[in-house]
């Protein structure tokens, strides 16, 4: 199918086609980085510059580095580091960048819909790269990639997503990209952080850690983002990790070809046990190197889109 | 629309070509097929079944995807879509004849050849194609022609091929205006 978006904002939105073509040219843009020269030409010439507003290490280098293997411009401004410590608006920030003549602009955030904010004010195609507790396309893709290629389908595979549901964009990005290529979820998670509403999104609520770490093919753990608590949601870390952690105990409840599979930053002996984190079966290494391949996919094809709406506006004026 | 090739027409022409590959390159075993998604990558097997078949020289073939390399991207509409570029062993000093099913602008050729340097370094590239319609708009040639066919700009050249489509059929199909 031809991709027609020129902007990645959620995976609600997204057509399982659009998942598939994305998952799709991320293997082809895989390849690319066995070669010798890992660097193709398809963005020369235009600028991408990333703005986070809030840390991150995996997600701004994969992106940057995407950028750079297409042979894009890139410039990188971290909340930190730049006139946002002024007062500086988010959309002034970006007014500014776009003056610069960029393409593209990735965002990290922490208000809910900063991405959607951006989109209907620029001009630039603009990638969510998290936004607040609400989506984060890419890594859900990347996971979701990650599965294809283990384990060659999604659809039908049982997968559980386990911790810090409530605070969580990638629990809600998962569960949008699983549920429309037709795996079952089932969210696992101390009951103030696994709220009953997410049911509506057709997907299985549970408090039996045991039983549903049996039925998994696939576990997705979550971080606890204690950045986003304002009030405690579960007595200690101690006991989380004693009541929900994936310890090594409860790993050998596991099938034996399950995956385990974590979006970083990881907290050893929170919700992973250090040896479980580090075991064959899991690809939590390999989901960032499978994320350099989505987010050049996700490059390649707005910027294809973009040439479109450029075509588009070059015939009516 | 108008035949340019039928079934058996194709067959003669791919052995003819796989002769002329033959002739010009002495060197078989230095050989190596790689051929342009879609179509390029069936006429690139069957010529190097031919090759093999001849000389009792594996001949391996490579599968190239040139989306990347194109330099109309963000001119077109919307990105092409990608498919895989497979290529099983090195390139560097080997003879590599790149295939294709036509030859139009040669602006392709250019981004095979692009895609190909960011792989190794050939000893030399030689090109093949099926069909030659003209209308070339950088300086580059083909060394192995199936059948060539002028043509106006607006019309299309449809190649068919067993493997994709079901038949083996090259037409010219005036695009409606």
């Amino acid at each position: 199918m031809s991709w027609t978006r020129r902007h990645l904002l959620t995976i609600e939105e997204l057509s399982p086609e659009e998942i598939v073509t994305l998952l799709d040219t991320a293997a082809s843009f895989k390849e690319v980085g066995t070669r010798t020269i890992k660097k193709v030409p398809a963005l020369r010439g235009k600028t991408v510059a990333s703005l986070f507003m809030e840390p991150s290490t995996r997600t701004r280098i994969s992106f940057e580095l995407a950028a750079k293997r297409l042979s894009a411009d890139t410039i990188s401004v971290t909340a930190q580091s730049s006139s946002i410590t002024k007062g500086e608006s988010l959309k002034d920030t970006a007014k500014n960048i776009e003056a610069l003549n960029t393409d593209f602009v990735v965002l990290r955030h922490s208000a809910a819909g900063a991405a959607r904010f951006l989109a209907d004010r620029l001009d630039a195609g603009i990638l969510n790269a998290g936004d607040g507790a609400h989506e984060h396309p890419t890594q859900a893709l990347l996971d979701v990639f990650t599965i294809r290629e283990k384990l060659g389908r999604v659809e039908g595979l049982e997968v559980l997503i386990l911790g810090d549901i409530l605070f969580s964009r990638v629990a809600r990005s998962n569960i949008w990209a699983l549920t429309k290529l037709g795996a079952r979820v089932t969210l696992c998670g101390p009951s103030t952080l696994v709220p009953a509403e997410f049911a509506k999104l057709g997907v299985r609520l549970t408090q039996d850690v045991e039983a549903a770490l049996r039925r998994a093919d696939v576990v997705n753990l979550l971080r606890i983002q204690h950045e986003r608590q304002r009030k405690t949601y579960f007595p200690s870390t101690g006991e989380y990790s004693a009541i929900f952690g994936l310890t090594s105990e409860r790993f050998l409840l596991t099938k034996p070809e399950v995956l385990i599979m974590h979006p970083g930053p990881i907290n050893r002996g929170v919700e992973i046990a250090s040896e479980v984190a580090d075991c064959p079966r899991s690809v939590i290494l390999e989901q960032v190197g499978n994320g350099l391949a989505v987010r050049m996919a996700a490059l390649y094809l707005l910027n294809g889109a973009q040439g479109n709406a450029q075509a588009a506006r070059a015939d009516k004026g | 629309m108008t035949t340019v090739l039928n079934a058996s027409a194709m067959q003669r022409a791919l052995a003819r070509m796989a002769h002329e590959i033959l002739e010009r390159n002495e060197d078989v075993d230095q050989l190596v097929l790689i051929g342009l998604q879609t179509r390029g990558v069936f006429l690139a097997r069957r010529l190097a079944e031919r090759l093999s078949q001849a000389t009792g020289v594996p001949v391996p073939t490579g599968v190239l995807d040139i989306s990347m390399h194109r330099d109309d991207l963000g001119l077109r509409g919307a990105a092409p879509e990608m498919k895989a570029t497979h290529i099983s062993f090195p390139i560097d000093g080997k003879t590599v004849v790149l295939v294709d099913d036509v030859l139009f602008t040669g602006r392709s050729v250019r981004a095979a050849m692009d895609a190909l340097m960011d792989l190794g370094r050939p000893r030399r590239i030689q090109l093949a194609v099926l069909v030659d319609r003209g209308h070339w708009e950088l300086p580059i040639r083909a060394d192995y022609i199936g059948k060539a066919t002028p043509t106006a700009r607006d019309e299309r050249i449809k190649v068919k091929m067993a493997e994709e489509d079901g038949v083996d059929e090259v037409s010219m199909v005036r695009s409606p205006a």
